[in-house]
């Protein structure tokens, strides 16, 4: 047998013939489908007897050859003709991609969508803040409803979970600034002050901001994740035609579980990068570890702990709220799961920083500068 | 490529050997023979949990069995990894019990995945033609052809996937509970259409199904699963015969005896039908 379909022409008194010979599969036909599709001029009939095996791709071939010149069909085997029958049933053309409009429709509705989602994104946001406080008064009524072993388990994948990269992180952190503070303070003789930098910056800046970043890598995009699979498979509307409500099943403990955790990990990671700072300035300056540990005492306020300590459950509550509204948005298709993912991750992360900067100006400007 | 690829001569496309199937402690199968003859429709019956759905995934390679021998269209699928090419994936078509079809895709899209990774000959005009004269042999509307799967109901996207399945021409066809979800008219439509498209095409099919009236209307034979084989393998009457408690009460109850004679009354209709037609024809 061989390996592709042909045609030959054959010239007959009453018209021409297109005579086709080899197997007509999907597997053989590509180069026959060029080749009449190419051929112009009036036929009168196309010969299939010469033509097997055949299947549906074929069929379609030559049917569609012989709608388009008006051919009559020869010499079609039984099975051909059944397969020639059901092609033409089943015949029709339609765009097998989505509609689009052309470009000067679609930029100008692209736009105004954008800024319609944004304005109808806002009132979700809102709303879906309205239900986190509905369903967390619901639960102050009835505490009952709270679910601890949610509340645990979701603390112990936020929290206890992340502790070894967290800290390995920070130390990390905590080494590059002490030894780069050092480098820059040597110049004016002042190294004595890498402990003041390393002490107050992971206390009260980068602790908090560093953590609230990796949890909303973390954490915030498995919320998004989680809760945007349930909401594919209908686990979501589920638990609502049981009667239990998502946002308390599903969001208040992931959101305490953070905001309970945020400062833990934030004093946590703020420690870490302390003894990072110490380690080099041990091996760099040659400050005892013991005596940059009691420097720290002396030298970073109290209330540089209480402005960490402060911001993170904010920060926590907003990686948590981003990752849970997003997962809750999600409707349609898998890649939309990964797209709320992003977005959570993104908000949150921005967010945040925007948070952190408001909250330096404010805690200077109250005096704890 | 030689004639042997282009279509399977022997008698049986599916043999099953000895096969051991296993979850940790837990075993599926055990010693399960089976045979499947060309260009039947075989039903595969059993209860919930009794791994028909297992059996479907051995067959098509993506669940290793434990021990036991699998032969699909003359190659061993036991022998091979499940991304290994081995000359069988384009001659199958399978139809998961979800639709499982690409949900960033739409349903013409879906269909020419398969094409395309085969067939990267084909010319895209080419493609789209094939993918909007399957979706309607596949009983969709042509509407159908540009929708995302999010977009359809969900007895549309099994018809969407049965496209899908029957992309490439494929000599094999395993169906996973098709009428699962249904309304009876859509199953009895479906049923229809697949007896005609085996029928057409040529297909042997795998057909794992609890829908009674599908085994009456279009089965050629069933296979009956339970205490982690096959017990019993033939057709309706053959298996009447047969003692088995489970057998009994599956096709002695009320719904097999409803379906059973839904079938009969078919009978009569399309032979009334045909008598109509030989009266018109003299």
């Amino acid at each position: 047998m061989r390996d592709r379909a042909e045609f030959t022409i054959r010239e007959e008194e009453v018209g021409t013939t297109v005579v086709v010979d080899g197997p007509l599969l999907v597997a053989t036909i590509a180069d026959l489908d060029t080749d009449l599709r190419e051929l112009s001029g009036s036929y009168q009939a196309i010969d299939i007897s010469q033509a097997a095996p055949i299947d549906t791709v074929g069929a379609w071939i030559i049917y569609r050859f012989s709608r388009d010149h008006s051919a009559t069909i020869t010499g079609a085997s039984e099975q051909a003709q059944v397969l020639l029958r059901a092609v033409e049933e089943s015949a029709t053309t339609y765009a097998v991609a989505p509609p689009q409009e052309d470009l000067l429709t679609r930029v100008p509705a692209h736009v105004g969508k954008v800024v319609f989602d944004l304005l109808a994104g806002t009132r979700r946001n809102l709303g879906f803040l309205g239900a986190l406080l509905v369903a967390a008064g619901g639960i102050i009524r009835h505490p009952s409803r709270f679910r601890l072993r949610a509340l645990v388990r979701q603390m112990e994948l936020v929290g206890v979970t992340s502790l070894p990269i967290i800290g390995l992180m920070r130390f990390l952190v905590g080494i590059v600034i002490a030894q780069q503070g050092a480098i820059q303070l040597r110049e004016f003789g002042a190294e004595i002050y890498t402990i003041n930098l390393t002490g107050r910056i992971s206390l009260r800046e980068l602790g908090i901001l560093m953590t609230a970043i990796m949890v909303a890598g973390r954490s915030g995009s498995a919320f998004a994740a989680q809760i945007g699979t349930m909401k594919l498979t209908e686990e979501i509307d589920a638990m609502r035609t049981i009667g239990v409500s998502p946002v308390e099943a599903l969001v208040i403990p992931r959101v305490l579980a953070a905001m309970l955790m945020m400062p833990l990990l934030g004093f946590y990671a703020a420690v870490m990068a302390i003894i990072g700072g110490a380690v080099i300035s041990q091996f760099q300056l040659g400050i005892p570890i013991l005596t940059f540990l009691s420097r720290i005492q002396e030298v970073v306020p109290l209330h540089d702990l209480y402005v960490g300590v402060a911001k993170a459950p904010v920060f926590g509550l907003i990686v948590a709220i981003s990752g849970c509204y997003q997962g809750m948005q999600v409707k349609g298709n898998a890649e939309e799961v990964g797209l709320r993912t992003t977005r959570a991750v993104v908000q949150a992360i921005f967010l945040v920083i925007v948070l952190d900067a408001f909250f330096a100006v404010f805690f200077t400007e109250i005096g704890w500068g | 490529m030689s004639e042997e690829d282009l279509h399977f001569e022997g008698e049986y496309p599916i043999v099953i050997e000895g096969l051991k199937n296993a979850f940790g402690e837990f075993v599926v199968h055990e010693n399960l023979d089976l045979k499947v003859r060309q260009g039947e429709i075989l039903g595969v019956v059993g209860g919930s949990g009794s791994g028909k759905s297992v059996l479907m995934r051995s067959i098509i390679g993506l669940q290793f069995p434990s021990a036991g021998r699998i032969e699909v269209l003359g190659k061993d699928i036991t022998a091979a990894e499940p991304d290994e090419v081995i000359g069988v994936r384009n001659r199958w078509g399978v139809l998961f019990q979800g639709g499982a079809l690409f949900s960033t895709l739409t349903v013409g899209e879906n269909v020419q995945i398969p094409l395309k990774q085969f067939y990267p000959e084909l010319t895209q005009e080419l493609l789209d033609e094939i993918a909007c004269y399957k979706t309607v042999l596949s009983g969709l509307p042509r509407e159908a052809t540009n929708k995302y799967p999010s977009e359809l109901s969900g007895g549309m996207k099994k018809r969407a996937g049965l496209a899908r399945a029957l992309a490439l021409d494929p000599e094999l066809l395993f169906l996973d509970e098709p009428t699962a979800g249904l309304d009876p008219i859509g199953a009895a439509r479906f049923d229809e259409l697949l007896r005609e498209l085996t029928d057409t095409l040529g297909l042997t099919v795998f057909l794992i199904t609890h829908d009674l009236d599908t085994l009456y209307a279009i089965c050629d034979r069933v296979a009956v699963l339970a205490d982690k084989k096959v017990i019993a393998c033939g057709t309706i009457p053959e298996l009447l015969e047969n003692q088995h408690p489970w057998i009994q009460e599956y096709f002695g109850g009320p719904r097999a005896r409803a379906a059973h004679a839904a079938k009969e009354r078919g009978k009569d209709m399309s032979k009334q039908g045909m008598d109509k037609q030989g009266d018109s024809g003299a």
